[in-house]
């Protein structure tokens, strides 16, 4: 399956958003791991803004950056979002209000504990009503969702605004599913090469065993391994070195995706 | 349907304290997964695992995978909340010095959105993509929609789809504490219907590659629409905006025009406001003479499992010439303006359009229909 990247937007450890984060995947600048930095959207009426949790600020921060640096409109643009735990603070409050006698939880709470949160405060803010999609692949959730934004593309011939994001859960959850680090990722895919386009992908679904891409700089690297959303690095690193490529993404139970990346001039 | 039976029953879902009719599949406490997959071991597991093993689906399986081959056949299923009744238990047995979950604990297998899938693929063999759908109640139908374009995108061949909900006291309570749970059993479009009665369930459904000459009978998904509500994350639009635009595109994809469904299954979950708002969308759309009905008061309302099962009762309708009744329903709002059916009705059921609206204001619908 084909489709052209026209857009990229990321806020991550140390990596505060895409066009300041070229240069450390390209090997120009040095990375140095710092909090990821991503305010509430200010497309978000007040009561959302003050409502939407730290996965909703990553989704909203990185989709925005992708979509104004494709120049396309947010509010007709189809969405796949995903992540593997949604909004992890959220549901560790739950929890443990559950887990009292009074057993009380707050209807924003519980409206906040949906996995496709993000979709929801996303269309309130881009004013979008077209088709959206949450998914979760675990470890694979970037690459899950990769596989089935190529898809939209392919399928419906129209572009698609792909955002993958992870938050880590508070204890005693970190311990038994650690995430190390805020992450966001967005990907404006479009069904042709028009003059915003950076990169063609073209990507391969593979049933068998391979190795996978990592990232040279081993800072990078711990965040690729750390957050099931960074697994999306050697991508991204490839797009910023503006080569062709080709990447290797772990998918679910040893199966991969096969990412051929081509610049376009 | 015939006798507009209905399963719920007040709720006696240990640990839970509420005044309120739940829908329980009996049994799921005694039940464990293979044990080969035991680590999988959950009520949502459990249950995805009685309805594998229901009607003969995991032999049509299991000849699909033959036919296809293991990496041919993708998993796309939905759930809401997934095994997160085992985190809600564990969090009432932390260690009281460290705080720690106990260690018998499984995140990945049991709590994680992705475990029915991942659960199901290896249960049935599989070795084709997969991922969960999560939006709330829309989750089972739109993972239709995945399976379709991964078809036509030509990554698989056929897929497993569908999916499971099951109660867990997040729902239970924050549905009650969102005052939108009924404390008798619930009655979709009543003039006194005062909210939903939660259930749990699991469907599942084969889709494979419409032939060039499909057998007569042989059921079809015509069309899909999906869309969002761009308005609050757990109120639907008023003029139910977003459930117009899914329905839209639902017989736009069908290549259909409203006359051409026979029947309408609604979302019609008895909250005030989802049938108020759904009721005006489908008047709109289909002008008030199409029957239609919501089948939540036989079932109660099966959050992420709502739509394969409600697209399975659809796909029951069209084989058996029967629309389904409303149980629990006693008048209709006379406020709402649709045509609704108290009643079941004999009659031909050519196509049906189902719907399914979750929280995030995720809409999706479906039409079916069987080939002539």
């Amino acid at each position: 399956m084909l489709a052209f990247v026209e857009g990229v937007g990321l806020a991550g450890p140390g990596l505060r958003g895409w066009q300041a984060s070229r240069a450390i995947f390209a090997g120009k600048q040095a990375y140095s791991r710092a909090p990821t930095a991503a305010a509430a959207s200010e497309l978000l009426p007040a009561a959302e803004r003050r409502r939407a949790g730290v996965p909703v600020k990553l989704a909203l921060a990185a989709g925005q950056e992708a979509l104004v640096m494709a120049g396309r409109d947010a509010a007709a643009m189809a969405t796949v979002f995903a992540s593997s735990s949604g909004d992890c603070d959220n549901v560790h409050y739950i929890l443990e209000a559950l887990a009292t006698t009074e057993r009380q939880i707050s209807p924003t709470r519980f409206h906040n504990s949906v996995h496709n949160a993000a979709a929801g405060y996303w269309s309130i803010a881009t004013q979008c009503r077209a088709p959206s999609t949450s998914l979760c692949c675990h470890d694979a959730s970037f690459a899950a969702g990769l596989l089935e934004a190529m898809s939209q593309v392919a399928v419906a011939g129209a572009p698609v605004a792909f955002i993958a994001y992870d938050h880590p859960y508070p204890e005693p959850l970190n311990t038994v599913r650690p995430i190390h680090g805020d992450f966001g990722m967005a990907m404006l895919l479009a069904p042709q090469a028009t003059e915003r386009a950076v990169a063609a992908l073209d990507i391969t679904f593979m049933p068998q065993e391979m190795e996978s891409s990592r990232t040279a700089d081993p800072g990078l690297e711990a965040l690729r391994t750390g957050v099931p959303a960074a697994r999306c690095l050697p991508l991204l690193a490839a797009l910023a070195r503006g080569s062709r490529e080709t990447v290797i993404l772990e998918y679910v139970a040893g199966t991969h995706l096969r990412v051929a990346v081509s610049p376009c001039s | 349907m015939h006798g507009k039976r209905s399963g719920l029953a007040p709720c006696d879902f240990e640990p839970v304290e509420l005044d309120t009719y739940i829908g329980r599949v009996p049994g799921l406490e005694e039940t464990r997964v293979r044990p080969d997959l035991g680590a999988y071991d959950c009520r949502n597991n459990r249950l995805a695992q009685i309805g594998i093993e229901l009607d003969g689906f995991a032999g049509d399986v299991a000849r699909a995978r033959d036919r296809y081959g293991a990496a041919r056949v993708g998993v796309f299923l939905g759930t809401s909340t997934s095994g997160i009744l085992e985190t809600e238990l564990a969090y009432r047995r932390r260690d009281p010095k460290t705080g720690a979950l106990p260690p018998d604990y499984r995140y990945a297998q049991t709590h994680n959105t992705f475990s029915v899938a991942d659960f199901v693929r290896r249960y049935l063999g599989l070795q084709g993509p997969a991922f969960v759908v999560s939006s709330a109640c829309s989750s089972t139908a739109k993972v239709f929609g995945n399976a379709a374009r991964m078809i036509a995108a030509g990554v698989c061949d056929a897929a497993v789809v569908g999916g499971v909900d099951t109660l867990c006291l997040t729902t239970l309570y924050g549905f009650h504490y969102l005052e939108l749970t009924s404390r008798g059993p619930c009655r979709p479009f009543d003039a006194e219907r005062d909210g939903l009665s939660i259930g749990e369930g699991a469907g599942f459904a084969l889709l494979e590659r419409v032939e060039a000459r499909p057998e007569a009978g042989a059921m079809l998904l015509l069309g899909i629409g999906e869309s969002c509500d761009a308005y609050h994350m757990s109120t639907p639009h008023p003029d139910g905006l977003g459930a117009m635009s899914a329905m839209r595109g639902a017989l736009a994809t069908a290549n259909l025009v409203p006359s051409d469904i026979d029947y309408v299954n609604l979302h019609g979950t008895a909250t005030r406001t989802n049938d108020a708002a759904e009721d005006r969308s489908v008047r709109e759309l289909f002008g008030g003479g199409t029957p239609c009905s919501s089948t939540k008061g036989a079932t109660g309302h099966l959050l992420g499992a709502a739509g394969i099962t409600e697209i399975i009762i659809s796909i029951l309708a069209i084989e058996h010439g029967l629309m389904p009744g409303s149980a629990h329903t006693r008048r209709v709002d006379p406020a709402l303006k649709c045509n609704y059916l108290i009643e079941p009705r004999k009659a031909r059921v050519g196509r049906v359009l189902s719907n399914s609206f979750g929280f995030g204001g995720s809409n999706c619908s479906v039409v079916l229909g069987a080939a002539g």
